[in-house]
């Protein structure tokens, strides 16, 4: 079908490209989906539309009724997301951004209308969730429609990411993805492991908690709700950190052969890789990866294009991820 | 067996400031044990009071989380790099 009716129509249905010539081993291929696809750029153009028609069905939003205003804790991609399905819906969105991500993200949040509520970088994504929590508590009226807890984000992979890359590539040995919210990992491996109780699970994660000074001690800490309501300690079979550097250089990698991805998309690469490397030479597995989203919004950073050791110690003051 | 033991900021007031820490074992959890004898203000930073992991305390051997690798039985080997890290909102989100 090339005439659609809509550009929420064009959510979901993404590609999957063999990345195998980057795999360290013959016997190990790395599939990676190309969630830049999605019409407002990433992965989270799903979960934003799975978010919203849910509120919608349970009634917390009432399509066409003028003065409705949604909250939302973001780094980035699910912001820019809800903020393209809240202005096709006539929705108000706040974003609660960390001041330290990328210019283009705020940008497109501006693009779409968003309305920009920063939070100190200093406190990373810790600090959007604590005061998107706030404001929601002090202004009832608001919906907050709460990513890392509300079970429509897993449940948007575990009905359209999963299935898709179970029938693209049925021969899945391993998922490999990132770990945010856990929206993607806790929904489709759980659609995996139903269809295939073989896969192995794999998270991916930067070292967040050595770039958030602003903690005070371990009580500050927090665990996605939706990890712990999915059972994430049982459903996942490793968990990895990547760090800036070897992100950057993936990243950089994953542009020798054509794909012009995000950081993230390196990260998880990045891990894929040290998946492959667990898997015995005379055992055939096929690899699966995410590729949150296409390298546009980094540009400014100058991921693919400054010394990369400048563009690390960058890292440590931007949220890329 | 020497093992490098890299301390997150947030404990550090624990460890008179220090960042980095060697310590001696055979299992994450015979080298946790000796950080929280060595520094006790660490211990309830790293335990429950039922001898399990502080559920905001990420552990990992050369940047794999132990709570997949066995977790206080995960082994450790000499060079190996222990980073402890507090469970925070992290990105991709």
């Amino acid at each position: 079908m090339t005439r659609y009716g809509s550009v929420l129509d064009l959510i979901g249905n993404t590609p999957v490209i063999d990345t195998s010539a980057l795999s360290p081993k013959p016997n190990v291929k790395i599939w990676t989906k190309l969630e830049g696809r999605n019409p407002a750029g990433s992965v989270k153009d799903r979960v934003a539309y799975s978010l919203i028609t849910t509120a919608e069905a349970d009634g917390r939003l009432i399509p066409g009724k003028p003065g409705q205003t949604l909250i939302e804790p973001s780094s980035g991609n699910t912001g820019i997301a809800l903020a393209m399905v809240c202005r096709m819906r006539g929705y108000h969105l706040k974003v609660v951004l960390p001041s330290n991500v990328s210019i283009e993200r705020r940008q497109l949040l501006e693009v779409w209308g968003a309305e920009i509520i920063e939070s100190p970088g200093s406190e990373g994504s810790n600090g959007a969730v604590r005061r998107a929590q706030q404001l929601a508590k002090d202004n009832p009226d608001w919906v907050f429609l709460y990513q890392y807890a509300n079970p429509a984000n897993p449940l948007a992979h575990y009905t359209t990411t999963g299935p898709e890359i179970f029938k693209d590539v049925p021969e899945i040995t391993h998922f490999v993805a990132g770990l945010g919210t856990s929206g993607t990992l806790m929904g489709v491996g759980k659609y995996l492991k139903e269809q295939s109780p073989d896969v192995q699970v794999w998270a991916i994660e930067p070292p967040s908690g050595e770039m958030v000074d602003g903690l005070r001690s371990l009580e500050d800490g927090y665990i996605p709700p939706i990890f712990t309501d999915n059972n994430g300690a049982e459903l996942l079979d490793r968990k990895v950190v990547v760090r800036p550097k070897e992100s950057l250089e993936w990243t950089r990698r994953m542009s020798e052969i054509g794909l012009f991805v995000g950081i993230s998309s390196g990260a998880i690469m990045a891990g894929a890789v040290k998946c492959a490397l667990t898997i015995p030479d005379d055992q055939e597995a096929h690899i699966v990866t995410i590729a949150c989203d296409d390298g546009w919004k980094y540009l400014s950073t100058g991921a693919w294009t400054d010394d990369l050791d400048e563009v690390v110690e960058r890292a440590k003051r931007i949220i890329y991820f | 067996m020497s093992i490098t033991v890299r301390i997150p900021t947030v404990l550090r007031s624990a460890t008179g400031g220090a960042a980095t820490i060697s310590a001696t074992g055979s299992t994450i959890g015979e080298i946790l044990a000796q950080l929280a004898s060595d520094h006790p203000g660490v211990q309830p930073q790293l335990f429950n009071e039922d001898g399990t992991l502080h559920k905001f305390l990420n552990v990992y051997v050369n940047d794999d989380d132990v709570r997949y690798l066995g977790g206080l039985q995960a082994p450790v080997a000499d060079g190996d790099e222990v980073t402890l890290l507090p469970a925070v909102a992290g990105g991709f989100a």
